[in-house]
């Protein structure tokens, strides 16, 4: 019973920084600006948030965070798949070599890349304009390259863990490699699927390095952690609408969370599982 | 129509060699897409950050108006000279650690605690711990950092009202120590969660015998978790926690948004934070790509440990 009061009141803590962005971007800015704040409030408004998305271009922050991380998700999906059927279901040589290069290409410091990719996009944005500085297509780009060989690695395990029989089940039958890759295997690893859906999506949507530097002179391209900074100055922060704004970041990774939950969890474990 | 089907395809091929050509070409046309982007947006900006770091690049050489000189090892000189330098590698290593050790071992405690108590505390548990997770940095950074805001903090009214007066108006942001504490709480409540589930998915791996007959042999529940649990975990822990120190290495959005781009006069400082105030605020790409490049080795060596870890417990 003891465990159990001490499990509840832990979850409590845990729990209590989101309640209180919740709870602050609802308060009246004059209880949110309080030099007493209370843990409660008698008079929620929506204020707060009325004041953010009124603002100039949250809206089109939001859709530009949604795009970046809505494309790379699928294209992420669709790379992943592909590279970690060929890397299980196929001899060739130097295929261990390449994976020990994904998990190599795992660890490098990504951020430390920010220099030499400034400059690449640069040169990208002379031939594709779409790709280049200041344009969605350069997040896109990096994110889905970051995300590959973890998201490779982790689906290795689950389109592993399909009996080989089920393939040579399905040559029998006269089904081609492609329609066994997208109609039999495919769908059998879906639980690894959400699982790499979901960091894809976290690792776009938190993106807050790579849109500041690459998203430099056309605002109107920039993703949702700028449009809060905008909120934060050294004297005068607006709590209620940097409370608003974080509360509007966070719901939909939240609802994305909650809808993948259980899968998820098995996914990661599987994963990890090897 | 099938009948002959089966027949061509279920005799064995003859020799090895075209099943192995036929793969290799199915292989590349799979590859490709991801290849393409790995070689692009990874290994070649990698090689472009070592070429950068050896020379002298300012603004005016970014904007190509001056020619570019080459200085071979001098920004590594430079950097390995400076005081600067050293602090920050000791602020990193020392920052990263705590968050490190913090995560694990509240995610791991956790974990063990999750599987001692009935269906409902736990439900409550993972769903606050998933909500953790799921807040972004930039987020559950603006959170925290309200939540001990000097003059409208929940925590310094509370401490406050416990009798601190001095609290009152107390600076978390301040001082080095303090503020790089309440940058490692963020940290370590964000990403405990996944040691956490990890952990938890390894104990629940764990047959329900073994622990009995431990029971039985009358280990306690602390002899259970230390001799017990912990050991058949041992592999599971040694992948989290290279996973943190990789992650803890690296953490940038929140050093930059709770510190204001590393703290007063540069006190919290990571290397990450350091490399981008360095070349994007100072223009002095050639010193920031040499940072970089310390921060890279840095972590690939413990990427060797990684893939030592990895060896043993997934068949390549």
């Amino acid at each position: 019973m003891v465990a159990e009061v001490v499990t509840v009141v832990i979850a409590g803590i845990v729990a209590f920084p989101l309640y209180w962005m919740v709870l602050s971007a609802l308060k009246p800015a004059s209880e949110v600006q309080s030099a007493n704040p209370r843990p409660w409030t008698f008079s929620p408004t929506f204020e707060n948030f009325e004041r953010v998305l009124d603002s100039a271009g949250f809206a089109r922050y939001f859709l530009n965070s949604t795009i970046v991380a809505v494309v790379v998700v699928g294209l992420s999906l669709l790379l992943s798949f592909l590279s970690a059927v060929a890397l299980t279901r196929f001899r060739f040589r130097g295929r261990t070599v390449l994976l020990v290069m994904l998990l190599v290409a795992q660890m490098v410091p990504v951020e430390a890349l920010t220099i030499p990719l400034f400059f690449l996009m640069r040169s990208i944005g002379d031939v594709a304009p779409a790709f280049g500085l200041n344009e969605l297509g350069s997040l896109v780009l990096v994110h889905l390259a970051f995300q590959l060989p973890l998201a490779i690695w982790m689906l290795r395990g689950f389109v592993a863990a399909v009996p080989i029989e089920l393939e040579e089940a399905a040559k029998l039958d006269g089904a081609s490699r492609f329609r066994f890759t997208w109609q039999i295997l495919f769908p059998l690893v879906l639980p690894g699927l959400v699982a790499v859906s979901v960091l894809a999506f976290i690792h776009a949507w938190n993106d807050f390095l790579f849109a500041k530097t690459f998203i430099i002179s056309k605002s109107e391209n920039q993703t949702l952690p700028q449009a809060i900074l905008v909120y934060f100055k050294p004297e005068e922060n607006d709590w209620g609408a940097i409370m608003a704004g974080s509360t509007l970041m966070t719901i939909p990774v939240l609802i994305f969370f909650v809808l993948v939950q259980r899968r998820l969890v098995s996914g990661l474990s599987g994963a990890v599982k090897g | 129509m099938t009948a002959t089907r089966h027949t061509t395809s279920a005799v064995p091929p003859p020799v090895r060699t075209p099943r192995r050509r036929r793969d290799g070409r199915a292989a590349a046309l799979y590859l490709a897409p991801a290849a393409v982007l790995l070689l692009g947006m990874l290994a070649y900006p990698l090689y472009q950050l070592v070429l950068i770091s050896f020379y002298d690049y300012g603004r005016a050489e970014a904007a190509g108006a001056a020619p570019l000189v080459f200085l071979g090892f001098d920004n590594y000189a430079e950097l390995l000279e400076s005081i600067k330098f050293w602090v920050v590698l000791a602020k990193t290593i020392g920052f990263a650690t705590v968050c490190v050790v913090g995560s694990l071992l509240v995610g791991t405690t956790l974990a063990v605690l999750a599987s001692r108590v009935r269906a409902v505390p736990r439900m409550l548990l993972f769903l606050a711990a998933l909500g953790a997770w799921a807040t972004p940095a930039m987020a559950g950074s603006y959170v925290w950092l309200f939540l001990f805001d000097a003059d409208f903090g929940l925590v310094n009214e509370v401490l406050a009202g416990l009798g601190l007066q001095g609290m009152s108006d107390h600076s978390w942001t301040y001082g080095t120590y303090s503020a790089f504490g309440l940058v490692a709480m963020e940290v370590i409540w964000c990403s405990f969660p996944f040691v956490m589930v990890t952990m938890y998915a390894g104990i629940k791996g764990i047959s329900e015998e073994v622990l009995e007959s431990a029971a039985l042999d009358g280990a306690s529940w602390t002899r259970i978790a230390t001799s017990v649990i912990l050991p058949m975990l041992r592999p599971l822990l040694l992948i989290a926690t290279i996973q943190s120190i990789i992650w803890d290495f690296k953490v940038f959005t929140q050093i930059y948004v709770m510190t204001n781009g590393g703290g007063v006069a540069g006190r919290n400082l990571v290397l990450n934070v350091y490399a981008y105030q360095e070349a994007f605020a100072g223009s002095q790409y050639g010193l920031g790509a040499a940072i970089g490049v310390v921060m890279t080795l840095i972590l690939l060596s413990i990427t060797g440990l990684y893939v030592r870890s990895q060896r043993q417990s997934v068949e390549l």
